[in-house]
């Protein structure tokens, strides 16, 4: 049973939302990370089947099982994909020293067209410096429609975010986010170990929603600096990217707002009337009499 | 054969005006002097596509503007407005 003090809060749920991921910085302490480092080099991380539930998986003595089952690690897993989720795959990923070029900018798996979303969460077991790469990720990117590695032509992206961390962090992204392997510049292994994980449950309101206003996403005035200066939920889904196209990133808006009315089951929800405007078709023939 | 090759600069810009905001870049440097390859930079190699132009660079793509498909009005995918430009180098 998840405390709810470990799960997400509304604005962190919203930037997931938003941007597609969340990262936690030094999350896991120092003796599980060298734990886990000790695991990756013996080769002793084995997967389950795929589809097996998340509560199966990685059993006592693992180190692996251990860090997926601190409370504040329930907490962010129950609050995006539910309690007890289907484990997909996991990858350990190593990173050779001098390596000649970064992977490919990709999105995993195949093109995936629902809302229901899988999170990947990435576990950086030891500090990664600039040099030595890390996992790039391109926020906001998850809605777009694309197939795997059809978008390797891209290199870089205004406000791409080179995960440049300590070791213990954690990553949990969306399924549809935009991403790569960066290039391993030093003369040491780089390793990072991911799991991927289905919902089991309906991804309604999971996460600590005691904080979520029930006129969230009442219209106010569009537009203006004192809208767009109140940092709340309208405000975080609707700011865009700095790679994003002028007009498209206005549908990304759309997509945002389509999500976290999926999230909450508030058909109503709206950020900054871009919605509402679109489903306004009156009917009403007397008014215009 | 001449010493001449071809590297090829990809510029993602804000809209479809050439004078636009860099949002994403791509090189590819056929004298292979410069191993450019995913997330080697964070600042882009110009401000506008313009600016390409007058560092030099010839556009050799403008991207068509495309109607949205019906009931994909609101689909968003790949970038937009990618425009590709060459200059040709010395290799030796
Ligand atoms: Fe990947």
């Amino acid at each position: 049973m998840v405390n709810k003090a470990d799960l997400l809060n509304t604005k962190q749920m919203a930037t997931f939302v938003a941007k597609g991921f969340l990262r936690f910085d030094e999350l896991v302490p120092p003796e599980i990370n060298t734990a886990i480092m000790a695991e990756i080099d013996g080769g002793d991380i084995t997967a389950a089947a795929a589809g097996t539930p998340l509560s199966q998986c990685y059993p006592p003595p693992s180190a692996i099982g251990q860090m997926l089952r601190m409370p504040q690690i329930e907490g962010i897993i129950q609050s995006l994909v539910g309690p007890d989720p289907l484990f997909d795959h996991q990858a350990v990923h190593v990173r050779q020293p001098n390596e000649d070029s970064a992977q490919g900018m990709h999105g995993d798996s195949i093109i995936d067209t629902r809302m229901h979303f899988d999170i990947q969460l990435m576990y950086f077991p030891h500090d990664v410096p600039l040099e030595m790469g890390g996992t790039l990720v391109v926020p906001g990117s998850q809605y777009r429609r694309i197939n795997e590695m059809d978008i390797a032509r891209y290199q870089n992206f205004l406000g791409q975010v080179n995960m440049v961390c300590k070791a213990g962090t954690i990553l949990v992204l969306h399924h549809g986010i935009w991403h790569c392997g960066r290039q391993n510049k030093t003369n040491q292994k780089r390793y990072m170990f991911k799991v991927r994980l289905n919902p089991r449950v309906r991804q309604l309101r999971l996460w600590n929603t005691d904080d979520l206003p029930a006129n969230v996403g009442a219209h106010k005035a569009i537009f203006t600096r004192d809208t767009n200066k109140v940092e709340d939920v309208q405000t975080i889904l609707g700011r865009t990217e700095p790679w994003f196209e002028n007009a498209t990133g206005r549908l990304e808006i759309i997509n945002r707002i389509k999500m976290w009315r999926f999230l909450t089951g508030d058909e109503q929800f709206d950020v900054h009337y871009w919605l509402t405007r679109l489903e306004n078709m009156p009917e009403n023939r007397e008014l215009a009499a | 054969m001449s010493n001449l090759r071809q590297k090829v600069l990809v510029l993602y810009l804000a809209n479809s005006a050439l004078d636009s905001k860099v949002t994403g870049w791509s090189i590819y440097d056929g004298t292979g002097k410069e191993p450019h390859t995913t997330g080697d930079s964070d600042t882009p190699p110009y401000k506008t596509g313009l600016d390409a132009l007058k560092a030099g660079w010839r556009v050799i793509q403008f991207p068509q503007l495309i109607p949205p498909y019906p009931n994909m009005e609101y689909t968003t995918s790949f970038q937009m407005y990618e425009f590709i430009f060459e200059k040709l180098e010395d290799a030796a």
